[in-house]
């Protein structure tokens, strides 16, 4: 988990890109693909964003590691729409709860697509975003409260360490005698308790931090920044490239006479 | 040199987030992001079949992601907990790589909004039992709007019976995990020790329904 | 003044007093104390004598730090029992620490916390930046600063994930230095640390202290880390409304020869001064260690019980292939491999090495709590009784009455909400043994807390109890990590002398440890694993305190 944490030495074009051009042209992305589930928009925003997965430094092994769980869910949530979305056309599976139509069918596969259309984005942009980097444009750039932004990223830090201590107690738990084996039941009470063990953890760790932020300093109104967030003619480059993909999607749906507004889905 | 010989008492401001609060507050989220992700590697194997044969049941299990929301107002008791805590989880998962993309956030922050109102609308009194399952439910109704009748929901193409299938889970989902879980768990913490610099220090002491 | 702008602190405290929040009594009452600009100090005390409360409130992080609600209009509870209160003054040149963000520099014990950011500078810059100093002079003192505490070899963006614990300390000076302080607290630093650690962080503070001349503060158990470095000693007690909180003060060598008994009785560690211990006895038969005497009678002493065979070592889990691999499981790289090891009844191993050697992940894989990434722990008949030849194939509560072990956090391993039942969990899942709870009990001192939280324990009961309860179900084998880590004499010397009547009666101890002294108790073998790299790890025998 520690890994998703840091760059490790990625030092890709889109690494230099201000984090909020970066987010603004992945949320137009995504809320122009949200707006209709049908599969030639899906398709090409899809192969468009694998195009710039080399600009984000992202290699096909690790594009692989971090997607296939997102390939397997957005199949799922597919399977889910075309079982359940009200049929029209022709009925090409009727089994009781279940039903899937022509219709219902290509609106699976379009909401499939969507899902996976969406979620890549999301992937490109933080592997080529430091957190730390993130944090410094939401409260510059963005003027998010600049407390709560750097509390959070400090506490994110401990991510790793919570994972790590995750794995502890279930061993040290273990050797006291709580097996994280057996029935159902025992499962979960063992995970609540693996839980419990955890948010004490995090609690104390938590408040020792807070102690450390505020020994230095932390916690007035002001402050300067050793790292000002800017922006450069990379980050128009960035957003222009967001409305490009959005743009494309629509007319090359429209074109093919597939656009299909959610809100007008039922017809 | 000033002499403070008076005994000064130091108030408790209400309102007020203190730095403490905030990282205790951020790393409630990311430590219930943990748990969850541990819990959903073995559950999957469950999940999935689950979601083949009737996908609105999933809603039953989506109480999880809604813990901190309740939790972090339970523990820092101070007007936006629940909204910020369930933000900083989605957050969280935006960082790991969502299947929901950048969308996992709108569904943090409606999510902890669903908690937060119910808090608010009793003027951030009372942190009992039932206040923490209607908070919990909140949470549950509000993301299972969002996931059904918003644009980018995943059950938005879902026939109107499976809609209501699947909000009614959630909420249920969301009352029973969320809520009553994380009420427990506050008064565990409570008798550790390890809230005494939070009002909720007395949660363990405080009565169940009033 | 000196040359780069550092100006020391005086510190003054009248009649001070403080109550946490939510506590009956106050932790620091009454104290009277003046510390001159450039004054070194070395702070001791039972625990309970308000050191770190001290500390804290010269941080200005103590209480409510949001003073200013009252004036936002938020309405003002009437007096709530519940709430901090502080009495008399304390003051840092005149004025109160909470009015002077950055006047004064906290280092506290655990390393992970004392870091705030990802990247080695911008952790630095940290403090610089909410003290509003403008970028360039901030980037100029973080390099002075990595500088002076000796991480100049580092880039600034080296992730402070990936230093070590002494390290993640000096890192933490280093990102104090920056603020230029005036008065430097350190609320024991390198208690977490390895001797290597606590030497590196002892000399950078001394470093620092030369070139800055601020005033230092320091709270550590251990005398001798700073007693060369500190000018004076002032010993804390627990304070009354009646006399004062120093109980003595004056410069080192005569505070440690008048007060030597009393801060030995009160567990500090004072130099020259072994905690006695009970020896082990020859082969003679075992003396008043009843503890590990069974319902079965154990297995004759020199027994092999647990063998470790070219054993490879990791706490990551199998994950899965990339693309042309597909979902094909690779196991995790070793933190170390080759290791082999056994263990026998009544005799002692040790197992040392430099940070990052994998010493624990060895110690919790020959527990049976962590799958072997290639070779073969293996327990023999007289240990497994039926229960298989692989520790990490029994079920847990066939492991706990075999191998106990006792983790280096002992609140990861607290499972109840009361210090009884936490005695009793193992017992009651294994049937039997609960009537050597009381023992226990008495033995570890526990006998007034059974009704405590265990989470609610100070340092030294915590650990008392972790090693109680595992003890309760009664195994032949005992693994330790850095079981005396942070801990006072007194605790330290019970833990001894614990551990060596139980090697006496017949059960294995297995233990992690870097404390020579701890050792030099327990005897038997050596098991030395090397750095990360260094090749295969090489044993000594029967090495005791090899230098």
């Amino acid at each position: 988990m520690r890994e998703a944490l840091s760059l490790g030495g990625n030092h890709a074009l889109l690494t230099r890109a201000n984090p909020l051009a970066k987010f603004t042209a992945v949320v137009l992305i995504t809320l122009v693909l949200a707006l209709s589930i049908d599969w030639v928009s899906a398709s090409v925003a899809l192969a468009c964003e694998l195009l710039l997965f080399p600009l984000a430094g992202l290699g096909p092994t690790l594009l692989w590691r971090r997607g296939w769980p997102l390939i397997l869910a957005a199949a799922l949530g597919g399977w889910s729409t075309a079982i359940l979305a009200p049929d029209t056309g022709s009925i090409l599976l009727d089994a009781g709860i279940w039903s899937i139509s022509a219709g219902s069918l290509q609106l699976g596969l379009g909401f499939m697509l969507r899902g996976l259309a969406i979620a890549l984005p999301a992937v490109l942009l933080m592997s080529c975003t430091d957190p730390t980097d993130l944090a410094d444009a939401l409260a510059q750039n963005a003027k998010l409260p600049h407390r709560f932004v750097l509390g959070t990223l400090a506490a994110m830090r401990l991510v790793g360490l919570m994972a790590e201590e995750w794995q502890t107690i279930g061993m040290a738990r273990r050797a006291r005698g709580v097996g994280s084996h057996g029935n159902p039941y025992q499962r979960v009470r063992a995970t609540l308790g693996q839980g419990f063990g955890l948010l004490v953890q995090a609690i104390r760790r938590a408040s020792r931090l807070a102690v450390t932020m505020e020994a230095r300093g932390f916690g007035g109104a002001q402050r300067t920044w050793a790292r000002p967030s800017t922006f450069s003619g990379l980050d128009l480059w960035v957003l222009l490239g967001g409305l490009g993909i959005a743009a494309a999607a629509v007319a090359a749906a429209l074109a093919a006479g597939t656009w299909n507004l959610v809100f007008l889905t039922r017809q | 040199m000033t002499d403070i010989s008076a005994r000064k008492t130091l108030t408790r401001s209400g309102y007020n987030w203190r730095v403490v609060d905030i990282v205790v507050a951020a790393l409630i989220a990311v430590a219930g992001g943990v748990i969850f992700w541990a819990w959903s590697q073995g559950a999957n194997l469950i999940s999935a079949p689950v979601n083949a044969i009737y996908p609105p049941l999933t809603g039953l299990y989506a109480g999880g992601w809604l813990i901190p929301a309740v939790l972090g107002m339970l523990i820092i008791r101070k007007p936006g907990a629940a909204l910020f805590c369930e933000t900083v989880a989605a957050t969280g998962e935006l960082i790991m790589g969502s299947q929901y993309g950048t969308t996992v956030l709108i569904s943090g922050v409606l999510q902890g909004l669903g908690a937060e109102l119910v808090f608010a609308a009793i003027l951030y009194k009372k942190f009992n039992l039932p206040v923490s399952l209607l908070a919990g439910a909140g949470a549950g109704l509000f993301g299972a709007l969002n996931d059904s009748f918003l644009p980018w929901g995943w059950n938005i193409a879902y026939a109107a019976g499976d809609k209501l299938a699947y909000i009614l889970f959630m909420a249920i989902s969301g009352a029973i995990i969320a809520g009553a879980l994380s009420w427990l768990a506050t008064r565990g913490l409570a008798r550790t020790g390890v809230l005494s610099a939070f009002a909720s220090r007395r949660a363990a002491t405080e009565p169940v329904f009033s | 003044m000196t040359s780069n702008g550092v100006r020391p602190a005086a510190v003054t405290a009248r009649g001070w007093g403080w109550r946490h929040a939510g506590r009956p009594r106050p932790a620091v009452q009454g104290l009277d104390l003046d510390i001159g600009p450039g004054e070194r100090v070395l702070l001791l005390g039972p625990s309970g004598a308000g050191k770190s409360t001290l500390l804290h409130a010269l941080a200005g992080v103590l209480g409510d730090s949001s003073a200013g609600a009252a004036a936002a209009g938020s309405p003002t509870s009437p007096a709530d029992s519940g709430d901090a209160d502080e009495t008399g003054s304390l003051l840092i040149d005149g004025a109160p620490p909470r009015a002077q963000r950055g006047r004064a520099g906290l280092v506290q014990q655990d390393p992970e916390t004392q870091v705030v950011l990802s990247r080695l500078g911008d952790d630095v810059a940290f403090g610089a930046e909410n003290l509003s100093v403008p970028p360039a002079e901030i980037w100029r003192r973080v390099h002075e600063a990595l500088d002076d505490v000796g991480l100049a070899g580092l880039p600034l963006d080296h992730p402070t994930a990936a230093l070590s614990g002494g390290q993640k300390q000096r890192l933490a000076l280093a990102g104090i230095l920056a603020m230029r302080p005036g008065l430097l607290l350190l609320d024991e630093p390198t208690a977490n640390l390895d001797p290597a650690g606590v030497l590196e962080v002892r000399d950078a503070v001394g470093r620092c202290l030369d070139k800055t001349g601020a005033t230092l503060v320091v709270v550590e158990h251990r005398v001798a880390v700073w007693k060369d470095l500190v000018d004076r000693i002032v010993v804390l007690q627990p304070g009354s409304a009646a006399g004062s909180g120093v109980l003595i003060d004056g410069p080192p060598d005569r505070v440690l020869a008048q007060a030597r008994d009393m801060l030995i009785a009160a567990g500090v560690w004072v130099p020259g001064h072994v905690p006695p211990a009970r020896a082990r006895a020859g082969t003679g038969a075992p003396d008043g260690a009843g503890l590990a005497a069974g319902p079965a009678a154990g297995p004759a002493a020199g027994q092999l019980l647990l063998a470790a065979e070219n054993l490879a070592v990791s706490r990551e889990r199998p994950r899965r292939a990339g693309p042309r691999g597909g979902f094909r499981s690779i196991p995790p790289r070793p933190v170390q491999s080759g290791i082999t090891a056994q263990v026998r009844a009544g005799e002692a191993l040790t197992i040392t090495g430099p940070n990052g050697s994998g010493k624990s992940t060895f110690a919790l894989t020959l527990a049976g709590l962590l799958r072997p990434v290639s070779g073969a722990v293996s327990a023999t008949l007289e240990l497994s009784a039926g229960a298989g030849i692989d520790p990490y194939k029994w079920k847990a509560d066939q492991l706990i009455a075999r191998i106990g072990t006792v983790f280096q956090e002992p609140e990861h391993q607290f499972v109840t909400g009361r210090v009884l039942d936490e005695l009793m969990f193992g017992p009651r899942h294994l049937g039997r043994g609960e009537e050597r709870v009381d023992e226990l009990l008495e033995r570890l001192r526990l006998a007034e807390l059974v009704d405590a939280n265990p989470y609610t324990l100070s340092g030294g009961e915590k650990r008392r109890l972790s090693v109680a309860t595992v003890l309760a179900a009664h195994p032949q084998v005992l693994v330790l990590d850095e079981p005396t880590f942070g801990q006072d004499a007194n605790t330290w010397a019970e833990l001894a002398s614990l551990l060596s009547g139980l090697l006496d009666a017949g059960t294995a101890v297995v233990s992690v440890t870097h404390d020579e002294e701890f050792t030099a108790v327990l005897g038997g073998t050596q098991l030395s694993l090397a750095a990360p790299g260094a090749g295969a790890p090489h044993r000594e025998l029967p090495g005791v305190a090899a230098p």
